[in-house]
């Protein structure tokens, strides 16, 4: 029997209603007791002492690279990084080489994941074959081989016909389709948001409204087939207050935020520096603000990293011809902590909410809490731990973020998988 | 322009005008005969220059006057820091073959001089090339003499000579002022 | 004043009184152009690399001639150039360049941003000669020395910037400099030409040339640039000059001493009519002589001074 005991936290487990400060023990990798004053008798102790104890993170947008970008990113590396940043568990994106498009690719990444990963890989299965928004994709094999949900993310699934048939065929296995909401007729070519500062710079145009457009369209037939959509990456204050308007009518439309997208905005693309490029771009002030405030009321549900990491040699190249994407996993906890959280966007409970509690229920996962019983999945938080981000320092493979240097208040300080801690 | 704090006057206005009147007959009996050029190096060079040349002009000279920035010619240019500023030069007339006098205010290392000849070099060839100085203060870098001087001085470590000329500085003098060795003469 | 900008990115770093040294300092470079031996050593013993990524005849040209007049050493390379082909990625090939230690890097290219790429992996000075639709800031220079040789002075002149103020990197650096300068402007396009939020830069935004042109000191007509995407965005390049051209008529609009420029090269009859860009109040060929003094004294300015170490 091994014993994990994490002592004296404030353990915040909104599932169960509970926030206070209290001892969890767990045993053989589950949760065996919750409650003050615990005996250590042989456990490992953890002193959790003005540390926040809580049911273990998910990330629900994640890109591990591999099969096929191990330059930018493994598995292993992946999840190592994943594990740094305070989460217990990672879904992955589809747009791998080969792209995951059929149960062998899911297969092989939870094979490689078995013997690799340093947390839970949950492989996220193309709508469509190739990603090429054409035909759909073996879904139900794909499910069968342990896929969770489906996505072209990286394209859109542009086809009204197709994107109403993938929901209505994924309907049947239980599992979402999450979309990557963009226009690309109005995005073609684009680089930055379309809007002053790419007008100043002279940046190819990607408009706010080319995601509006297809929010506004996917929550539509959400309505139309009372089916579920999940949105990828929100960034655009139309298509927030599209999804808020539809909450209130009952829609099953649920969506996600990145950490860049509730921090800068594209006021950061100055000097053409490429870490600040990615898809969707950064967005106006306004946008940013009312991407916090959706978070804060409820529009938005969780908090996705699109952790997208490049090999140097894709970043260091002029701004138009530089891939998009930046890291994400080991700032995500930190920049919440210290853009929201702390400048009282919301508290605790929603963090938790909106990491662990929220992920969870989208994907359709039995985790994001702390029942007695359940398998251990924990995250231990500093709420005010001052460090600074340094880029070479990262578990990941890749170096490309646009937070290198930034002091931030607050910090992931171990997590624990199966019985297990991994302590920073 | 302030340097530094001025030591004493070498040179009032009344003296300065009869120091031009000099060298303007010192240049007619040197050059006798023909058109001459006078070319004033920028900047207190300049104001000289055209004063000489209607003092030679009341002596029933023919005269043609420009004016001759050497900015880019200096032979530190590579080792100071920011560049200085360019001003403009306005030679608009031939040179090749015509006797050619050079107008400076203070005659000192001889550098400026050098730098004066090579942009010359590059407007022609004139017949030949003499220099008139307000003052010589001595200091050699390089072996090159006025023809033409008013006022022979010493001057020590921390000093300077400034030329003030009305367009310039509102007056006419010349005086001795103590300097901040740091300070970079115009 | 004392010049401190190591490198030209572009008109948006610079301030109102560095542009007017500029201006000043070309004046002075200008006259060298009108001597016999038009030549002097401010750049003796200076590397010089013009690195044109994208065709360009006239710009290079002028850079080279005025590189040349200031005595440093030139070497020009071209997009085509083998390794470019090749594949060679942007960074490579400024580390390679840097091998031999370049002073100065001239640089033309179609992504916004290079040369800021550039400046940050090479020691070298490095001058903007055109960098997408971002900005090209000799362009605005020798245009606003134009200008003021033509007007006197560019405060309080009312300036009218016709065409694909979109894809214009012209368009953005004059933008910058005139308001800089006190100038007012206004641009006049169709609305598929127009960037959005433009006004945020301060310019009276018009859908049709003339209203922007009523009262103008200063005409300026932009190149409609087919080669970058002008073809979704206006049905024919015939409409285009019945409605956008700039003809005697419409010219009429402007000040009785209004003049009229253009960056070059001009498509005649679709956003100028011949008889305008060859007529009296025409300053284009003026532009292309400004462009060679300005150039020098920005060179001179940036790679003129001491010795990078020192400098820096």
């Amino acid at each position: 029997m091994s014993r994990l005991l994490l002592k004296g936290g404030r353990v915040i487990d909104p599932v169960n209603k509970r926030d206070e400060v209290a001892d969890l023990l767990v045993e053989d990798g589950r949760i065996a007791e919750v409650k003050p004053g615990i005996e250590a008798g042989d456990s490992e102790v953890i002193d959790c002492s003005g540390k926040l104890v809580c049911p273990g993170f998910l990330d629900i947008h994640v890109h591990l690279r591999e099969p096929g970008f191990e330059e930018s990113e493994t598995i292993s590396s992946g999840t190592a990084a994943a594990a740094a940043g305070g989460f217990t568990g990672v879904c992955c994106m589809p747009n791998t080489s080969p792209p995951a498009d059929n149960a062998s690719v899911i297969e092989y990444i939870l094979e490689v994941a078995e013997r690799k990963a340093a947390v839970p890989v949950y492989p996220i299965g193309a709508v469509t074959r190739g990603q090429e928004g054409k035909e759909l994709a073996e879904i139900g094999e794909m499910v069968e081989a342990g896929a969770v949900a489906v996505t072209d993310d990286g394209s859109c699934v542009m086809s009204s016909k197709l994107m109403r048939r993938a929901m209505e065929y994924a309907s049947t296995f239980g599992i979402k389709v999450i979309q990557h909401a963009e226009d690309h007729s109005l995005t073609e070519g684009g680089v930055a948001n379309e809007g002053a500062i790419g007008t100043m710079l002279g940046l190819s145009p990607m408009p706010g409204v080319a995601e509006e457009i297809i929010v506004r369209r996917d929550i539509a037939l959400a309505e139309y087939l009372k089916l579920p959509v999940h949105i990828a990456h929100i960034s655009v204050a139309g298509a927030v207050r599209a999804v808020r308007e539809a909450k209130e009518r009952g829609v099953q439309v649920t969506c996600e935020v990145t950490p860049h997208h509730f921090t800068l905005s594209d006021a950061a693309i100055e000097e053409f520096d490429t870490n600040t490029k990615m898809n969707p771009p950064l967005r106006a002030a306004e946008d940013v603000e009312e991407c916090a405030r959706g978070l804060a009321d409820g529009t938005i549900d969780c908090i996705a990293t699109d952790h997208a990491p490049h090999h140097v040699d894709k970043k260091n190249l002029e701004f138009d011809l530089a891939a998009f994407g930046i890291t994400g996993l080991e700032t995500c906890v930190g920049l919440t902590f210290d853009r929201l959280v702390h400048r009282e966007f919301f508290d605790f409970n929603r963090m938790v909410e909106l990491l662990a509690v929220n992920p969870a229920k989208i994907i359709g996962l039995d985790r994001g809490h702390l029942t007695v019983g359940a398998e251990a999945f924990v995250t231990i938080l500093d709420p005010e731990a001052e460090w600074t981000v340094r880029a070479e320092a990262s578990k990941s493979l890749s170096r490309n973020t646009p937070f290198d240097g930034w002091r931030l208040k607050g910090a992931p300080a171990g997590v624990v998988i199966g019985g297990k801690a991994i302590l920073p | 322009m302030e340097i530094g704090r001025e030591i004493r006057e070498l040179m009032s206005t009344k003296e300065l005008d009869a120091a031009l009147t000099d060298i303007a007959g010192q240049i007619d009996k040197g050059i006798p005969d023909g058109k001459l050029i006078l070319i004033g190096i920028r900047r207190r060079g300049a104001p000289l220059a055209e004063r000489l040349s209607a003092k030679l002009r009341a002596l029933g000279r023919d005269v043609n006057v420009g004016i001759l920035d050497i900015t880019l010619y200096r032979d530190d240019l590579s080792e100071i820091g920011p560049v200085p500023m360019v001003g403009r030069t306005d030679i608009s007339f031939k040179i090749t073959g015509y006797p050619l006098v050079l107008v400076d205010d203070v005659l000192f290392t001889g550098r400026t001089v050098r730098a004066a000849l090579d942009c010359l070099n590059d407007f022609g060839r004139p017949k030949l090339i003499h220099l008139a100085a307000l003052v010589d203060r001595g200091g050699r870098e390089l072996p090159i003499a006025a023809n033409y001087v008013s006022l022979a001085v010493t001057v020590a470590a921390g000093q300077t000579v400034l030329v003030m000329v009305r367009e310039l500085d509102g007056e006419d003098r010349v005086v001795l002022l103590e300097v901040d060795p740091e300070i970079e003469e115009d | 004043m004392s010049w401190k900008q190591r490198h030209l990115l572009g008109i948006r770093h610079l301030e109102a009184r560095e542009i007017t040294a500029i201006l000043d300092q070309a004046e002075a470079f200008a006259e060298i152009s009108t001597r016999e031996i038009k030549k002097v050593p401010a750049l003796m013993g200076r590397t010089v690399i013009n690195l044109f990524y994208e065709p360009s005849t006239r710009t290079r040209t002028s850079f080279e001639i005025a590189e040349k007049r200031l005595s440093a050493d030139v070497y020009n390379f071209n997009a085509s150039s083998s390794s470019v082909v090749k594949g060679e990625t942007l960074v490579d090939t400024i580390l390679n360049l840097e091998a031999m230690s370049p002073d100065v890097i001239v640089v033309r290219h179609s992504y916004a941003g290079a040369p800021d790429l550039i400046r940050r992996n090479s020691s070298a000075s490095v001058v903007n000669a055109g960098d997408g639709s971002c900005e090209h800031p000799t362009q605005a220079l020798l245009d606003a020395l134009t200008i003021r040789q033509r007007k006197g002075s560019i405060e309080g002149l009312r300036v009218a910037i016709v065409g694909d103020i979109l894809h214009s990197r012209v368009a953005r650096s004059n933008i910058f400099l005139l308001q800089k300068l006190g100038a007012s402007v206004s641009i006049a396009g169709p609305r598929t030409f127009l960037p959005r939020e433009i006004e945020t830069l301060g310019v009276e935004v018009h859908g049709r040339i003339e209203p922007a042109i009523e009262g103008a000191d200063v005409v300026m007509i932009l190149r409609i640039q087919l080669e970058r995407g002008g073809a979704t965005s206006f049905p024919s390049l015939r409409e285009y000059f019945r409605v956008f051209g700039l003809t005697r008529e419409r010219l009429k609009l402007a000040k009785d001493d209004s003049i009229v420029m253009h960056p070059g090269p001009m498509n005649r009859g679709v956003e100028i009519e011949s008889a305008v860009a060859d007529g009296p109040y025409s300053v284009i060929l003026e532009q292309v002589t400004n462009g060679v003094a300005v150039r020098m004294a920005v060179l001179y300015l940036i790679g003129g001074g001491g010795s990078v170490s020192a400098a820096s």
